[in-house]
Formats: C-alpha cells, structure tokens, sequence
C-alpha cells in the first residue's frame, strides 16, 4: 500500500497505523515517525508556523522518493502525510509509516524517506515570533544525513 | 486563464521565434522579485537556467535582488530539480525557490 498526501488538515496517527498494518499479512513491523513544530526558536517562543509548498511539484517529488524507497527495501506499505499552511507549536508536520516483514528494513526505510523529503520535497518554513517573520534556513545536517544513502 | 492565453499570444507576436517560459518563485525569492508568477519571452540566447537569471537580474531591481547570490537559488524544470546548466526549451516552467526546508 502505498499513501501520498499533502494537506493542510491534521492526521490522526492510530488511524494511519491501523489502515497500513490492515494491508497486508506479511508486515512483521511498521515504523512511525512523526514530526512536530518546536516551540522556540533562536531562543524566541515560536507563535506559528506557515509552510509553503510548489504544490504541481511536491507530490510528484514524494512519489519519486517513495519509488526509490521501494527499490531498495521490501516493504509491504509506505505512508507519508506532509502538511501546509498555517501550524502551531506542538502541531503535526509529517508523518512517514512504513511497513516491512522485519523491523531493520522498516527503521532504515523511514529514515530514509525523512532524510529525501527534507532535500528534495519543495516546502518552505517560515517562523512566526515576536521579533518577526524569519525564513528557516536548510540545515547541512539534512543534506549530509541524504547524501549518505548514495554511498551505500 | 484566458488572460494567459493572450499574454502568451502577444509575447509571441512580439518576439516572433523566441520561446515563451513559465516562472514560478517561492518563499523568499517571490517576496524580493514582488511576484509568484509571470510568462514571458526569453531571447533566443539565453539557453540555460544560468543565462536566464543574468538576464532577468538585468531586467528589474526585484530581479537583481532576488539573484544576487546564486548559490542561495535552487531551481527546476517542469517540475523537477534541475541544474543552473540546464537548458531550458519553449513552454517550459522553470521555478526558482531557496534549499527546501520540509519535513
């Protein structure tokens, strides 16, 4: 199974967990991740969060990831749900499921995905606070953590 | 849409054999160019992604600001990441936005 949505409304993780492990007898693991908006900032409280995205772009560029994915794991289902719009501290911004017969395939393929979407997916973070409106930076954390799996 | 259409057709008329693009901008890039959006008629010598932002840095202050640092400017064609080498074709949709920052 696989799910590719991007929304602005929230998701409900039990729910997603529940339809990915129904699709399948052979799924021994399924791996969730979810993040979340961060409260601070740069040592400022955070009011909001507004993501932005290409939307003709971003969910072709998801599926692309999600294909590479299949290729290189097993996997018996793969979920991912990204949001946009306007999110607050605490609130869901992604989430990536994947289902595999044994749980390494399942960790290493959910990492994999965060890593792709964090590079390739076109969205953009731009933080509310009290000092104003300031555009998130990329971090090369994220583009060293994808670059990885072209090594291996 | 229709607006579009006939931009599409003047621009055409204008600059004859030149091809017509599509440009898309996001996050910080469509604040300082002023716009998300514009079609127009690129001349027949600016091929690549490149020569295309050094000619639209040329047209417009907004332009100017928005390209001032190159290595900031990701880009794609029609959809998918693309490099500054890249050349583009006519009717192509080229965007231009800063490294994503999903996730």
């Amino acid at each position: 199974m696989i799910r590719v949505s991007v929304q602005d409304h929230d998701f409900k993780l039990s729910d997603e967990i529940a339809r990915i492990s129904s699709c399948s007898n052979d799924a021994g693991a399924v791996v969730s991740f979810v993040g979340l908006v961060r409260g601070q900032s740069n040592g400022e409280e955070l009011r909001a969060l507004i993501l932005e995205h290409y939307p003709e772009m971003t969910e072709r560029e998801i599926l692309k990831t999600v294909d590479s994915c299949l290729n290189r794991w097993p996997l018996k289902g793969v979920t991912v749900i990204h949001r946009f719009g306007q999110l607050k501290p605490n609130d869901q911004i992604v989430l990536v499921l994947t289902a595999a017969p044994h749980r390494q395939d399942a960790f290493d393929a959910a990492q994999y995905l965060m890593d792709y979407l964090k590079t390739r997916a076109p969205f953009w973070k731009r933080e509310i606070r009290a000092s104003g409106e300031h555009w998130v930076e990329a971090r090369e954390a994220d583009d060293r953590a994808a670059a990885r799996w072209d090594q291996n | 849409m229709y607006l579009k259409k006939m931009l599409e057709a003047v621009a055409r008329v204008q600059w004859k054999q030149d091809s017509i693009v599509k440009l898309l901008f996001f996050a910080w890039l469509r604040q300082r160019v002023g716009h998300s959006e514009s079609v127009l008629a690129k001349p027949a010598d600016v091929e690549t992604v490149l020569e295309l932002v050094s000619w639209l840095a040329r047209q417009s202050d907004g332009y100017a600001r928005a390209f001032e640092d190159i290595s900031r400017i990701r880009v794609s064609i029609n959809q998918t990441h693309a490099a500054l080498s890249d050349k583009i074709s006519d009717s192509d949709e080229v965007a231009f936005f800063p490294p994503v920052t999903g996730g």
